[in-house]
């Protein structure tokens, strides 16, 4: 995306809204988004991440959703939400270990299509927060498309994004890394631990969604102020 | 539940007051938490903020102030901030900065009030914040009975006695009747006074006889047993006032070595205290202890009894004792081999050339010594002491003492302030010189090193003399504001470890890596500093307890100061000794150095409040005692 759509969202939001078959896509596109220059101390955030059977997102499915809503000062656990979701295909159990979902936690969960309006309601409105924006966005689409024949798009900020900023696109680490040292790990936990932020044991939607929400006010307390505009940061 | 807060919950879990909830009401606790991020040097809260939030650190430290900038305290992980300011007003009290990096957690009033009037453990947790050192303190104290028993409760039936004129024969049979192994011998006031027959009313102590007296003194020597018990008597007994503790008790019959004790009400005996009495609540090795050590032929045997000593050490640990108790104790027993060493110099040198004082000096003579301790000691010699004539009896004599004290455990003083020492080998002249310079031309750094020489007690000999000389330091001491000045300004510069948890502040000596000397950063200060307090006050006692007595009676702190001045020392003592303990019983070498990870959270918090008591004394004691220069 250039600099010139990137922040052209409201008026793109006005078109899908336009052009979605799904009544569900269409409120939620109708919803619109925040203004382009709204401070950063005025935005309402949710940080979403979904575990999924594995990193293709045309074959592999979302298997857990966590999101929780926040803003610069707070991250609200008791609106945090979590579900389970019972994928097309089978979950290969090589995947098994690494989020720990097995089969029958799965056998009662619902299809994405049936949740799909609850999700939608937590994230309108709201600016959408991920650590690795190609899991959330691009998954999401997928699955979207999949059931409904249309995708969903939407700004994202990305944590992972503001750490390659620091750490893989100035010239001194691209210099540092010619000459042969290790890049920094830009890994959500290994970032976290650059500010502070204590370390979580299990990979879980719902712990990795909280965990990118602390990652981004401590980004945004580091380096930016409460008063730059959204557009600094979203994508 | 949900994983997340699972993660939450775990954490909560780890600390008081919320480890003590069950587990199903800290999970709904993490359900409800909120979460924000600060950086550092960021405010939290400043004064007179509305505050909804109970807070959690959950990484990071955060400083804590008082209104007019003072830090009150400085908080970690897993500690908490907030509880004063939403239980008394909703409004910040005091207010709190991140002094790192810190995420926190946020737990709302309704859950917190909640938590408050669910469950007692939490309330009295938030709410007995500022009185938690006294209640840790006193609640160590109430189990032990020596603490509380007053001596009167161990007197099991009124002394008997007889008069000065009567004799051997009529005291042997006296005890025989009565069936006891000591008999109290009365002067005969009345008749004295020559006044109105009323004798009971006016009769005072003038001796005890003891079986092993009749044994010793008069069996064994043939003496006639119609000869006045007075020939035979340890005439002006040792003795207690009824108002002592049986703790006193036992620390005075070890000091001097007593098997009996009498007791006196207005100056008449009501009753006389065996050791049997005490052993009944005292573990028996201390007292036995000493008299082992009066009974060692040697150096060599002497030596051997030094795993005693630590077993000693522990039993009373173990049976709770407090710190005065134990350091007392332990002091007898470090005296008791001084004692016994000088008795073998004297038997291997001849008898001295003239009087002298063996001199205690630091900790033995406060008596607050522990099992980690060197040798401090000094010589006070007749002023008619000339070096070319006598100063190699008395530099042999103290090699002798010297050498055997670090054979017993006691190792060398590296600052070199033994009787070895020629330095510290003077007349009574010459000490009183000495001690009229330091107080009368005081400069902090001369007084450094010689801070110990104001705690001293004499061990042998001329044992008045010490006291004597200690009199004339509180003479002087008191009416030198200089003086007070300057040790004020040294007894600031060991300061407490205040960000406890913090890698900072730890000691970063050799193999005592991240942990914290409780004896330089803690006992030691205060002791300095209560020092100082008692001096002003003219006081000439050494220990810091019952200098505290003295400077209370004196009233120049405000009130309440002392108390926590006490409760302070008495729980950095006892973390000090218990962890000592611990070492011992685990076969390893005592320090007295605690890892912060080692404590528990009771002791760490009010470790905490130990040493805040510590840091806002010293600051009392600058301003107290101003510093004008020269």
């Amino acid at each position: 995306m250039t600099a010139d759509t990137k922040d052209r969202w409201s008026e793109r939001y006005q078109k899908l809204a336009i052009n979605a078959r799904d009544d569900r896509l269409r409120r939620f596109y109708q919803q619109g988004v925040i203004a382009v220059d709204t401070p950063l101390a005025a935005v309402p955030f949710v940080a979403l991440d979904f575990e999924t059977t594995g990193l293709d997102a045309e074959v592999d499915e979302i298997i857990s959703i966590g999101l929780v809503p926040f803003d610069l000062n707070r991250i609200r656990l008791r609106d945090s939400r979590y579900w389970l979701l019972k994928p097309d295909r089978e979950l290969t159990e090589s995947s098994v270990p690494f989020h720990g979902i097995t089969h029958s936690q799965l056998d009662d969960a619902p299809d994405l299509n049936q949740i799909l309006d609850a999700v939608l309601d937590e994230i309108a409105g709201k600016i959408v927060v991920v650590h690795y924006r190609y899991i959330e966005r691009e998954f999401f689409d997928a699955a979207v498309k999949r059931r409904l024949g249309e995708g969903i798009c939407f700004p994202v900020v990305d944590t992972m994004e503001q750490e390659a900023m620091l750490y893989r696109r100035g010239i001194v680490s691209r210099v540092k890394r010619l000459v042969g040292f290790k890049p920094e790990s830009i890994r959500l936990g290994d970032s976290r631990l650059r500010y502070n932020l204590p370390h979580y044991g299990q990979h879980h939607a719902l712990t990795d969604a909280v965990a990118t929400a602390e990652l981004l006010q401590a980004q945004i307390r580091h380096r930016y102020s409460d008063t730059s505009p959204i557009s600094d940061l979203w994508l | 539940m949900q994983a997340e807060q699972i993660e939450i919950a775990s954490f909560l879990k780890q600390y008081p007051p919320f480890s003590g909830l069950p587990d199903a009401v800290v999970d709904e606790v993490a359900c409800e938490v909120e979460i924000g991020y600060f950086r550092a040097d960021s405010d939290v809260f400043q004064f007179g903020d509305e505050i909804n939030d109970l807070c959690v650190i959950r990484s990071g430290a955060v400083e804590i102030y008082r209104r007019n900038g003072d830090l009150y305290n400085r908080l970690s992980e897993g500690e908490l901030f907030g509880q004063l300011s939403l239980l008394m007003s909703q409004r910040v009290r005091l207010p709190a900065r991140t002094i790192e990096d810190s995420l926190l957690y946020f737990i709302p009033e309704a859950v917190f009030s909640s938590l408050c009037e669910r469950f007692d453990s939490f309330a009295y947790f938030v709410e007995v914040d500022d009185n938690r050192l006294h209640q840790a303190v006193s609640s160590k104290q109430e189990s032990s009975d020596l603490m509380v028993s007053k001596v009167t409760a161990l007197i099991a039936r009124p002394p008997v006695c007889l008069n000065t004129t009567a004799t051997i024969r009529q005291a042997a049979q006296k005890m025989t009747e009565e069936g006891v192994s000591s008999l109290l011998i009365m002067h005969d006031e009345a008749h004295k006074k020559g006044g109105s027959g009323d004798q009971t009313a006016e009769q005072s102590l003038a001796g005890i006889i003891t079986d092993r007296d009749l044994r010793t003194r008069v069996v064994a020597t043939g003496l006639d047993l119609e000869s006045p018990v007075t020939t035979v008597m340890t005439p002006d007994p040792v003795s207690l006032d009824v108002d002592a503790y049986a703790f006193e008790a036992m620390l005075t019959m070890l000091r001097y070595n007593l098997h009996h004790l009498p007791i006196l009400q207005n100056e008449r005996p009501v009753g006389v205290l065996a050791t049997s009495d005490i052993v009944r609540y005292e573990s028996q090795s201390s007292l036995y202890m000493v008299s082992n050590i009066m009974r060692q032929p040697n150096v060599e045997e002497l030596a051997k009894l030094q795993s005693q000593i630590s077993a000693c050490f522990v039993r009373m640990v173990s049976e709770d004792a407090n710190s005065h108790m134990i350091g007392s104790a332990m002091s007898v027993i470090g005296r008791s081999f001084k004692q016994r060493l000088l008795e073998l110099a004297e038997e291997h040198l001849g008898p001295p050339p003239l009087p002298y004082c063996f001199l205690a000096l630091g900790s033995m003579a406060r008596d607050e010594q522990l099992v980690v301790t060197d040798q401090d000691n000094a010589l006070i010699l007749d002023n008619s002491y000339q070096p070319q004539l006598h100063g190699e009896y008395f530099a042999q004599l103290a090699k002798f003492v010297s050498d055997g004290l670090d054979r017993c455990g006691y190792s060398y003083c590296t600052g070199n302030i033994m009787a070895t020492n020629p330095q510290w080998r003077k007349t009574r002249q010459q000490w009183e010189v000495t001690f009229s310079h330091w107080i009368e031309n005081p400069l902090p750094e001369a007084l450094l090193n010689c801070s110990i020489f104001f705690d001293l007690d004499g061990v042998w000999g001329k044992t008045d003399w010490a006291g004597q000389l200690n009199a004339f330091i509180a003479r002087k001491a008191k009416r030198s504001p200089k003086f007070l000045a300057s040790l004020a300004r040294n007894a600031l510069s060991r300061t407490p470890p205040l960000g406890f948890f913090k890698s900072f502040v730890m000691e970063q000596d050799g193999q005592h890596r991240n942990s914290i000397n409780l004896k330089r950063r803690g006992t030691a200060p205060l002791a300095d500093l209560i020092r100082v307090h008692a001096l002003a006050v003219g006081s000439k006692v050494q220990n810091s307890f019952e200098r505290l007595d003295d400077v209370v009676k004196a009233e120049i702190l405000p009130p309440g100061k002392a108390a926590d001045l006490r409760d302070a020392l008495e729980f950095i003592s006892m973390v000090r000794i218990r962890h000592q303990a611990a070492d011992l019983e685990a076969g390893l070498e005592p320090s007295n150095n605690v890892k912060p990870e080692m404590l528990t959270d009771f002791d760490r918090r009010n470790l905490k409040e130990a040493f805040q008591v510590l840091s806002n004394s010293q600051r009392f004691l600058k301003f107290r005692y101003p510093f004008s220069g020269r």
